[in-house]
Formats: structure tokens, C-alpha cells, sequence
């Protein structure tokens, strides 16, 4: 019962003062404002570039050719030795006349010259995918070694650059995240332990008449809760609104129709539900913190 | 029956100066006491661990059963719900009024407000301010403000009130007006007082017991009346 009187004492102490310390409440609201504006910004782009790099790395295949003169019963075979490798996610079977027709389309001068050769120079093969990007070169190899299979391509060389492109690009962009989520931490708390040390009166005195530590914190726990979750409605406007007008301007895709965006419905309600999150813990911890430095004889 | 016991204490701040060299005081129930020295005797640093504001180095200070020496500083507000302290700058929060400054005290300790507007009333009635309950500080004069914060620091019933210059601020007849007020507590409610001061008008007229602090070590303890205005204490 005393418990519980404390608790609603200090929710509406936490909502009168921050309305008494008003200019105070604008500085720490317009601080987290703009940084969790520029948190929201860093999310869509990393989850854009993981999204990105994963479709792209999902377009990565391997082509392995069957020997010239194959029978059906070796295609069987080869078949059946694919469906033993467990890093494969999926293969499909492209017959000499199937590349035939594809290159015939290509270009007239390919047609012209498939046309004139009597016997079709092409080979029967596999398209592979792979599970896991950084299996291609095992996969490949083992495919390789195969009786009935003559070679196998993975686009050796560029391949590792671009995986290794994509995996710096993705660690970079959620060191990014990671470090402006903490500046974020940072500049809230500050701005909040300014509002507290105009303040330390007040918890002096509360700390002369007795009350305890967490009575005293708790107002200021949810002083800052309340200034976290005012800081985080304007940057959750304008992700939800912004991303959802960008999506809508460039139809979903980047530069060609290979870069495809995130879909903002769900996602936008993420990132919505993140910078909530982060502005209400991040205005928590802040008051605690800069409560703290005055609890202390 | 001793309500503070004070032995072989010791007070060496981070700095090194030494506050307090084997201190040994015993003050009982209902007691009014005043405490002298020169600025810098080590008075105040006295009156400090008293309330928890300063830890002792070494030796122990009981007040009301409560090791201060040994408190922990999540549990200092177990000792301060038993003490009411007052200070030379009266500490109110100005944005409160008089009745608010007084009830925050109370209402910070979880009591139910039912509970807690009577022994409010009663708290400004004592000091006799009940026609300015609805100021706020900046209304008051500084009397008037001291008798709020003296109003503030008795209204939980404590046993122990602590005033550390309460009159260091105000003016000759003002102070004898919170004196009485001091006094009329003491005698009333049975609240034993500690009070350290600078003012020897007031040391001499009210002859109570008096302890002398010098240099960190108790100089003189003179039980009731005994005292007559000391060469080392320098008026303020």
C-alpha cells in the first residue's frame, strides 16, 4: 500500500515537473528528437543493405557442365550426388537446347552461327545455388571431381570481392548503428543530468527528511521515461511517413530493378517500435545515472 | 537514557586535514545542547556525521540505536526519518508553498494523505504560521522561512533535531523568536536538540549545556547554566 502510494506520487510528480521544468524538458526532448531521428535513418539504411547483399548473394550460382556425350543414366547419377551435398539449397537442370534457344535470342550473330553448326556445340548443365554464400568454392570443387562432369564455374575471384565487399558494408553499417544508438545514450543522458543538477536541491532536501534512494530516483525514472517517449513521437512520424513516401517515390527499387527496397509495411513499425524503445531506456538510464552522482555522500 | 553516544571518533578528510581526533560526547533524552568552537574547530563536522552527511573515520557514533559509523549509504534514510535538521539557509523548495514544503517531507515517506494534512496543520501551528501556510518562500521573511523549515524538520515526531546555525541568518530579535520556538519544542514535545552556533548572546542566555570543540577534540563540556561566554569563541 505505501509502496504503491509512492509509486503514483512519483508518476505525477515526474508529469508536474516536466512541466515546471519546462525549458529544461525542451532542450532533452529536441536533443532526442534529432538523434534518434538520425538512429531511425542508420536502421532503414542497414537493414536496406542486408536486404540488398543477401539478394544479391542469393543470385550467386554455381554452373557445372556435364561431359559432351552424356547419357541420361549419368545425368541421373549426377543427380543423385547432388542431392548428398547438404550445402546446396537447390538445383536445376539446363539442357544443351534449352542454352541453345537462350543464346539464339541473344544476339543475331550467335544465331546465325548456332544455325550454321550441324550438331549443337553446347554442353547439358546445372545451375546450383548454394545455402550459405561462402560455400560456393567447396561445393564447386566437389562437383568438379565428379565422373560425368567435365567443369564447374562459381565466377571465381570476383565472387570472394563481392561477398567480402557485402560483408564489410553490412559490419560497417551496424558499427554505424551501433555507435550512434550510443552518442544517442550519450547526449540524452548529459542533457537529462542538466535538468537534474538545476535539481540537486530538491534531492537534498528529499534525502534530509528520508526518503529512501528509490523513492527518490523513481520520479526522475519515469520523468525521464516520459521525455524519452515525447522525444521518439516526431522521429517516428517522420520514419513512418518519410520511408513510407520515399518507398512509394522510387516504386521500391534502387538504380534497377536488381535493388529492390524493403517493404515499409512491418518494417516501418519495427524501426517504430525500436526508437521507442531506445528513447524510453535510453531516458531511464540517463535519470538514474545523473541521479545517482547525488545519492552519493 | 543516552540517545547519542559519541566515542573515540575520528573525522580525517580525503585532503588530510583532521575534523575530529578521539571525540568522545554522551548527550540523553530530552537534552538541549548547544555546540561551540571557532570556524574550523571541527563543529560542524561534528554535527554532520551526526545526521550521516560526513562518516567517521574511525570510533562510533550511536544515535537512537543506529551505528552512523557503520550506516550504509542506501540506508541513511532509516536514521534521518528519526532526525529533523535545520539549517543556516532554511533549504525550502521555493517553487512549493509553506503547507507543501512541510507536507513533502511527509508525503516522500509514503504516508497517506489522510494522515498526512492533520499533523501538517499541527506542524505549522507549533512554529505559528498558520495564516501564511499558502505562501510560497519568496513571501516570507527569513524568520518566517526558518520557521517553516524548523516546522518542516519536527513534523515527523522525530526524537533528534539537529539545527546547524539556525540563527546565523537572521537578525538579534528574530533570533530569539526562533529560540523560544527551539525551546518551547524541547520543553513540549520532549525533542532533544543539538544546536551549533556562532552567537554567544544566545549561548548565554539560555544556559543550557554547552560543548566547546576545539581543534577536533571536545575543549569543554559545561552542564546547565555553568557557561559564560568563552575567549575562544569569536562572535560572528
Amino acid at each position: 500500500m505505501k509502496a504503491l502510494r509512492i509509486l503514483s506520487r512519483s508518476i505525477r510528480d515526474s508529469f508536474k515537473s516536466v512541466g515546471r521544468n519546462f525549458s529544461l524538458s525542451i532542450a532533452a526532448i529536441t536533443c532526442s528528437t534529432i538523434t534518434l531521428i538520425l538512429v531511425a535513418i542508420s536502421i532503414i539504411l542497414t537493414y536496406n543493405v542486408q536486404e540488398i547483399t543477401l539478394s544479391l548473394e542469393r543470385e550467386l550460382t554455381v554452373v557445372a557442365y556435364v561431359k559432351k556425350d552424356s547419357e541420361d543414366a549419368n545425368i541421373r547419377t549426377i543427380k543423385k550426388e547432388l542431392d548428398q551435398i547438404p550445402e546446396i539449397d537447390k538445383y536445376v537442370f539446363k539442357s544443351k537446347e534449352e542454352w541453345k534457344a537462350e543464346m539464339k535470342n541473344e544476339s543475331e550473330t550467335l544465331n546465325t552461327t548456332l544455325d550454321y553448326l550441324e550438331e549443337n556445340p553446347l554442353l547439358d548443365s546445372f545451375i546450383i545455388t548454394v545455402k550459405n554464400v561462402n560455400d560456393l568454392k567447396g561445393v564447386t570443387e566437389k562437383v568438379r571431381s565428379y565422373e560425368f562432369i567435365s567443369s564447374a564455374e562459381y565466377g571465381e575471384g570476383m565472387v570472394e570481392n563481392l561477398v567480402g565487399a557485402f560483408d564489410i558494408i553490412s559490419k560497417g553499417t551496424m558499427v554505424i548503428v551501433i555507435a550512434l544508438i550510443l552518442v544517442t545514450a550519450f547526449l540524452i543522458s548529459n542533457t537529462i543530468k542538466l535538468t537534474i543538477f538545476s535539481r540537486k536541491n530538491e534531492i537534498e532536501i528529499m534525502r534530509l527528511v528520508g526518503t529512501s534512494n528509490t523513492a527518490i530516483r523513481l520520479p526522475f525514472i519515469f520523468e525521464g521515461f516520459i521525455l524519452g517517449i515525447l522525444g521518439s513521437i516526431i522521429p517516428i512520424l517522420v520514419t513512418i511517413y518519410g520511408y513510407i513516401i520515399l518507398y512509394d517515390k522510387l516504386g521500391g527499387h534502387i538504380i534497377s530493378n536488381i535493388i529492390t527496397l524493403v517493404q515499409p509495411f512491418n518494417f516501418i513499425f519495427f524501426v517504430a517500435l525500436i526508437l521507442l524503445g531506445v528513447g524510453c531506456i535510453v531516458g531511464m538510464f540517463g535519470s538514474y545515472r545523473a541521479v545517482r552522482k547525488y545519492l552519493k555522500i | 537514557m543516552k540517545l547519542i553516544q559519541v566515542s573515540n571518533c575520528y573525522k580525517v578528510y580525503k585532503n588530510g586535514t583532521t575534523a575530529l581526533a578521539d571525540l568522545n560526547v554522551t548527550i540523553d533524552k530530552g537534552e538541549f545542547v548547544f555546540v561551540i568552537g571557532s570556524t574550523g574547530s571541527g563543529k560542524s563536522t561534528f554535527i554532520k556525521t551526526l545526521y550521516r552527511e560526513e562518516k567517521p573515520t574511525k570510533g562510533s557514533v550511536i544515535v537512537g540505536g543506529i551505528n552512523v559509523a557503520k550506516l550504509r549509504n542506501s540506508k541513511v534514510y532509516k536514521l534521518r526519518r528519526k532526525i529533523g535538521v535545520v539549517f543556516q539557509d532554511f533549504k525550502l523548495l521555493p517553487k512549493l508553498t509553506v503547507y507543501e514544503n512541510i507536507a513533502f517531507a511527509l508525503e516522500s515517506l509514503g504516508m497517506e494523505s489522510k494522515a498526512i494534512r492533520p499533523q501538517v496543520l499541527k506542524a505549522i501551528e507549533k512554529v505559528g504560521l498558520k495564516e501564511k501556510a499558502r505562501n510560497f518562500p519568496n513571501q516570507l521573511s527569513g524568520g518566517e522561512q526558518q520557521r517553516v523549515a524548523i516546522a518542516r524538520a519536527i513534523v515527523n515526531n522525530p526524537k533528534l533535531l539537529i539545527c546547524d546555525e539556525p540563527t546565523g541568518n537572521l537578525d538579534p530579535d528574530t533570533s530569539k523568536e526562533i529560540m523560544k520556538i527551539l525551546e518551547n519544542i524541547n520543553q513540549e514535545l520532549g525533542t532533544t536538540i543539538i544546536m551549533a552556533t556562532h552567537d554567544k548572546d544566545i549561548v548565554n542566555r539560555m544556559k543550557k549545556r554547552v560543548l566547546v570543540i576545539e581543534n577536533g577534540v571536545l575543549a569543554g563540556d559545561y552542564l546547565k547554566g555553568s557557561y559564560k561566554a568563552h575567549e575562544s569563541i569569536k562572535n560572528s
